[in-house]
């Protein structure tokens, strides 16, 4: 069978299946089980109103615990036993791991991912989003870096390894570098610093993001602070970074966060760039190199970058727990 | 607020000029990709893309393909060179000029044209600048010189590239791969977080608070964890590497996000439509379909928006939960894993593979770009 139908058929199955079971089941609560007539009818439709939140809530739950949940407690399980999966081996894949020079370049790599990639990004979002601010072509321009949000990252690398190429004719850098007589180079083999060329990728891709977010909280801000401000003979500047940064510093924060637990999961860039080669593995590509071979490691990698964003997912539950009262 | 105290002319300028510069450098990466998905392998190679618009040099190698004729003891071969069976195709305009020509292939361009050149066999040779040539042997030649010469060629913009892709590299299975795995993926989320997020903004049942907490907890648990537990259980109960498994896998990734979304939106519907309507005697599923439903067509096009890029740009997934067999490979798979390997050195192709993988989002992007933003405003935890 042809993928396409195969896919039609999923189609249809999935729909009016959810649409099939919700019509289905609250006709079974209301007509069936606790049917709204006879003698107890009051209670019936209070225990029918009881039930009815968990028929909605059922699909959602059930697929979020098998496919999120049930994973995180079966990974932290399977990072505990060895490669086959039939000896338990305690802490054995992480003090292996932990040994591994491999995984120390991983990690310190990642660290720079998380500090430069959401610094760079947030920093040059909130530069546009100021600048286009009152431009007259402000949305043509933001719309613009706002594009490379829409590519995948395995594109965006391709597009980069244009850029980054060796031949001064193909890699735009290699030929400002010809121009001025330097020798070619290949800048994803520059140790250290192919991490930040890699990294580039990543803050050109997120950078609109951080602009959109962060130009609309930049129309948040109250108007008269900026007047007041402006009378009592601020510079646009100093309104900038005196008035206006601060009173978003919450959105910024927010878009820091976000753009972190990103960097923490993208491979596609490293993969498709270096393969994680030069000096450049991350922590997901790393993975990545275990994944179909060795079970036990890849879970425990999985593990490790689950604890870095833990922190981040506790505080996004704080957040969200504070605005609910 | 255009003449307010403190904005002055030149930091007008200054901020148009650094807006620009920042735009064009946002820019100068995918109009590379983009203008040298047009050109053909040789121009890629002699000229960068940013002088795609000028003419080349580029060498070519042909047989002066004219009869030979005898005149008195000396056999002549006479004709132009642009238009040898060889080359002939790659100068149809007449506009080339011969820069250099040669008689050895290490050694394209070693003459200016219009010099008088002795070939191996013992022949004269003269090319000139406008590609007519004439070769005299005092022996019969049989057939014409063997000629290498360079010429600066127009820019060729094809569609080759294209044609390449589309019909061989598998491409173009891979393109309709991504769109099976993409439109189920989609679709069938918004349903179960469509209600699911009814339930969670409109009704009141124990637990609500906690299961709002789970869902902001779990749109951040990273991929990676996810991958060998799943794929162990789909191998398990039978589902193996599939597209069935994917969908599912999709599915599950993107709830969280859903239910978020689609939660943060409903509850700021008007409670008074809602609370009229139960009034009038309106069932809870009534409700739902016949109000929710319509007036959340913002939130559920933001989330199939990012459902759908989110996907159709994926790799991580589809190289765990689809078979890395050529007939089910998606395209961001066929790039990473295959062209890149195969056709590393080929640009035109890489270019052309890659902008054929981000036509179709860039086109939901530019065109529902207004719901995409609604949904990054509405989604991003306040």
């Amino acid at each position: 069978m042809s993928p396409l139908v195969q896919g039609a058929i999923t189609i249809f199955v999935g729909v009016f299946g959810c649409v099939g079971y919700f019509y289905a089941a609250n006709l079974l609560l209301d007509k069936v089980i606790y049917p709204a007539k006879g003698p107890n009818i009051g209670r019936n439709i209070n225990r029918a109103n009881a039930i009815r939140p968990w028929l909605f809530l059922l699909p959602a739950i059930l697929a979020l615990s098998i496919y999120l949940v049930y994973p995180v407690i079966g990974s932290l399980i399977r990072s505990m036993y060895n490669r086959a999966g039939n000896e338990f081996i305690g802490l054995g894949n992480y003090t292996s791991l932990a040994g591994d020079p491999e995984f120390q370049t991983a990690l310190i790599n990642n660290a720079l991912w998380a500090l430069v990639v959401p610094a760079a990004a947030t920093f040059f979002g909130l530069v546009v989003a100021q600048l286009t601010d009152r431009l007259s072509w402000g949305n043509i321009a933001k719309s613009l870096i706002f594009m490379p949000m829409a590519i995948s990252f395995v594109g965006a690398s391709l597009i980069w390894k244009f850029v980054y190429a060796g031949d001064p004719d193909i890699g735009i850098i290699n030929a400002i570098r010809d121009g001025m007589g330097l020798d070619p180079l290949d800048p994803l083999q520059l140790p250290f610093w192919n991490n930040f060329f890699l990294m580039v990728i990543l803050v050109w891709i997120q950078t609109g993001f951080a602009m959109v977010i962060l130009s609309a909280a930049l129309r948040g801000v109250p108007e008269d602070t900026i007047e007041a401000a402006i009378i009592d003979g601020a510079g646009p500047f100093r309104v900038f970074f005196r008035i206006k940064v601060p009173q978003i510093m919450g959105t910024i924060v927010v878009v820091w966060t976000t753009i972190t637990i990103l960097v923490l999961k993208v491979f596609d860039i490293v993969y498709t760039m270096t393969g994680g080669n030069f000096g450049t593995e991350i922590l997901p590509s790393y993975m990545m190199s275990f994944m179909f071979r060795d079970d036990g490691r890849a879970t425990a990698v999985a593990v490790v970058i689950m604890i870095v964003v833990l922190p981040v997912m506790i505080w996004n539950i704080r957040q969200a727990q504070k605005e609910m009262r | 607020m255009d003449n307010i105290a403190g904005q002055n002319n030149a930091l007008k300028w200054a901020v148009n000029i650094s807006v620009l510069i920042l735009v064009i450098a946002w820019l100068i990466p995918t109009v590379g990709l983009f203008v040298s998905s047009f050109r053909d392998r040789d121009q890629i190679t002699a000229s960068g893309w940013w002088v795609a618009p000028f003419s080349v040099e580029l060498t070519y190698r042909t047989r002066g393909d004219a009869d030979p004729r005898q005149e008195g003891d000396l056999w002549i071969v006479e004709g132009n060179i642009f238009e040898s069976a060889e080359v002939a195709a790659e100068f149809t305009s007449g506009e080339a000029q011969i820069t250099g020509f040669g008689i050895l292939g290490r050694e394209p361009a070693a003459y200016a044209p219009g010099e008088e050149v002795e070939t191996r066999d013992g022949g004269m040779l003269t090319v000139n600048a406008d590609g007519s040539y004439v070769y005299t042997s005092e022996e019969d030649p049989g057939s014409g010189p063997r000629v290498y010469f360079a010429a600066e060629t127009p820019p060729n913009f094809t569609l080759d590239n294209y044609r390449t892709i589309l019909t061989s590299d598998g491409m173009d299975r891979a393109f309709i791969n991504t769109l099976t795995v993409t439109i189920p993926a989609t679709i069938i989320p918004i349903l179960i977080a469509a209600f699911a997020a009814y339930a969670l903004a409109w009704m009141d049942f124990p637990g609500r608070g906690l299961l709002i907490a789970c869902v902001v907890g779990l749109l951040v648990v990273p991929l990676q964890l996810a991958l060998v537990p799943l794929l162990n259980l789909h191998n398990q109960i039978g589902i193996g590497q599939s597209f069935v498994g994917i969908w599912l896998a999709h599915t599950g990734f993107g709830l969280p996000l859903a239910v978020y979304l689609l939660r943060n939106y409903m509850v700021g519907l008007p409670r008074d439509i809602i609370e009229s309507a139960k009034v009038d005697g309106a069932t809870d599923f009534q409700i739902f379909l016949k109000i929710i439903l319509p007036l959340s067509f913002p939130a559920l096009a933001s989330f199939a928006i990012f459902q759908f890029l989110w996907t159709w740009n994926d790799l991580l997934v589809a190289k765990v939960f689809l078979p890395s067999d050529e007939a089910s490979r998606v395209m961001t798979v066929t790039i990473a894993d295959d062209l890149l390997g195969s056709r590393g050195g080929d640009w035109g192709i890489l270019a052309t593979a890659a902008f054929v993988s981000i036509a179709v989002p860039l086109l939901v992007f530019f065109t529902m770009q207004r719901y995409l933003v609604r949904g990054l405003l509405a989604g991003s935890v306040k």
